[in-house]
């Protein structure tokens, strides 16, 4: 388990040096105050993060927390149903293949009129993009379940709820965890729009003000803290599923 | 034990099975081979429950096939053990859906894996484990459950010559302790001579013929004359199918 952990340590040491080297060359070619030195980036940083950054990123992660959250408990159950029941398949798959595809952040200025221009329209929007990845998802893990290990449980007996416990939960989990990959990177991005509506809460916004500030030393520290914030839910999300899922990680 | 009455079946507009009828008596070993598509394992899965049937009649133990029985065990080709339960998980299954004491699972699941000789292997993942090891994994998965009645699919034909032959001999070896009716479907026809007591030779959805094999039971009769010659007759049999089909 150590070895494992430094391998992932060292790994992300290596992503950020590689980001840090890119970003600092970049610095010293454009020779401009709109692309700030890294040094004085993480230097602002440890200054705004105690008391300015730490509350705006704890808005938006409680949005793409909830967000997730919902669209969980909304898409789970309906991809399972859909992977499990041909007809329902049949009836509702054609429906999502439409509504997938389609531009939902255009319905932000909707869904604030319909419900209101507070927390709720923000969450929804996101929930009306993720949930789509993780329903696909699970439908997908539910269909590549063979059709012998379907047998092989019947035929010890498992049978009703056992099935949802011990062959089709566990079968669909990985496939929930990529899902939930993808979903929180779209989310953090779809969150940075949505914040720049009636909102003087939320990472976006504190991005997108200093932006209008021409403080980019304040953009990059909010830039910089988005980043650190997905590292941490990225990384939170391969631990929990290699608690959840150890079979996936055998050697 | 078993009683196959005038039995059909059809995948839509194929005709798997035609007609069949087939007895099979408790604590014997019955060997279904025959060509690929001959309805074999079909057979086996309806007798399974698996699927469920139109035309004819299957009884167990004088009760009519509705669905899987609680007292069938299923051994399948690829194993089919649980990829995200650990050996001792799998095995422990069949009794925890029972609703057995987890003080008799322990016990039960613990004597089960040293008796095939796999208990070091218990906190392993199927993936981590090589062929013969799941097949034995799964014959103590399917063992622990105390069925009547066993049906083999293929069980061995995904394993090399040598492990074949342990997971045969070991499948014997079950049967002389403590005798149970098993039904199992084959392409191999060493494997239908050494462990069937009846052979039955399938084609085109039918049974072509019955042949009983006298010297089932003999551990030693892969050394023996009589095995070649009983599979000498399975061969004949079945080629004769072949050379019928080609006509």
């Amino acid at each position: 388990m150590k070895t494992i952990e430094k391998i992932i340590k060292t790994k992300t040491l290596y992503g950020i040096i590689t980001i840090l080297i890119i970003w600092h060359v970049f610095h010293i070619t454009v020779e401009s105050n709109v692309i700030p030195s890294p040094y004085e980036t993480v230097r602002r940083f440890i200054v705004l993060f105690p008391n300015t950054l730490s509350m705006h990123l704890l808005a938006s992660l409680g949005r793409i927390m909830l967000a997730i959250g919902i669209s969980i408990i909304l898409g789970v159950p309906l991809g399972l149903w859909i992977g499990m029941n041909k007809k329902a398949d049949s009836i509702i798959s054609p429906v999502i293949y439409i509504l997938y595809p389609l531009p939902k952040i255009a319905f932000l200025p909707i869904f604030m009129i319909l419900l209101g221009i507070g927390n709720t329209a923000k969450v929804t929007l996101i929930v009306t993009i993720i949930i789509f990845q993780i329903l696909i998802g699970v439908r997908d893990g539910v269909k590549e379940i063979p059709r012998e290990l379907y047998y092989s449980a019947v035929s010890l007996g498992v049978s009703g709820a056992g099935i949802y416990r011990h062959l089709i939960m566990p079968a669909v989990l990985p496939r929930l965890f990529s899902a939930l990959r993808l979903s929180l990177g779209i989310s953090i991005s779809t969150l940075f729009f949505a914040e720049n509506f009636a909102t003087t809460y939320g990472i976006g916004y504190y991005i997108m003000n200093a932006w209008t500030m021409v403080d980019y030393l304040d953009m990059f520290a909010g830039i910089l803290s988005l980043s650190l914030l997905g590292l941490l839910l990225l990384r939170s999300l391969d631990m929990a599923e290699r608690k959840i899922c150890p079979w996936m990680f055998l050697k | 034990m078993i009683q196959i009455k005038d039995l059909s079946y059809s995948y839509d507009s194929d005709i798997a099975l035609r007609n069949i009828n087939l007895h099979i008596e408790k604590n014997t070993t019955c060997a279904i081979i025959g060509p690929s598509g001959c309805g074999k394992t079909t057979l086996l899965y309806l007798l399974a429950g698996f699927i469920d049937y139109t035309e004819g009649e299957i009884y167990i133990k004088n009760e009519k096939v509705k669905g899987s029985r609680k007292e069938t065990g299923i051994i399948l080709q690829d194993y089919s053990l649980l990829p995200w339960k650990t050996v001792w998980h799998n095995v422990a299954l069949g009794l925890k859906i029972r609703g057995i004491s987890k003080d008799k699972i322990e016990k039960e699941v613990d004597d089960i894996l040293h008796e095939l000789d796999i208990h070091e292997l218990k906190t392993k993942y199927p993936a981590q484990l090589s062929g013969g090891q799941k097949q034995r994994v799964t014959i103590a998965r399917t063992l622990i459950i105390k069925p009547d009645l066993l049906l083999l699919d293929e069980f061995t034909s995904a394993l090399d010559a040598m492990t074949k032959e342990n997971i045969q001999n070991l499948i014997l070896n079950i049967y002389s302790k403590k005798p149970v009716t098993i039904v199992f479907v084959t392409h191999s026809i060493e494997e239908a001579v050494f462990l069937g007591q009846k052979i039955v030779i399938m084609e085109k959805a039918k049974i072509k013929k019955i042949i009983d094999n006298p010297y089932f039971g003999d551990v030693e009769i892969r050394s023996k004359i009589d095995y070649y010659n009983i599979c000498l007759e399975v061969r004949r049999w079945l080629r004769e199918g072949k050379t019928y089909e080609n006509n």
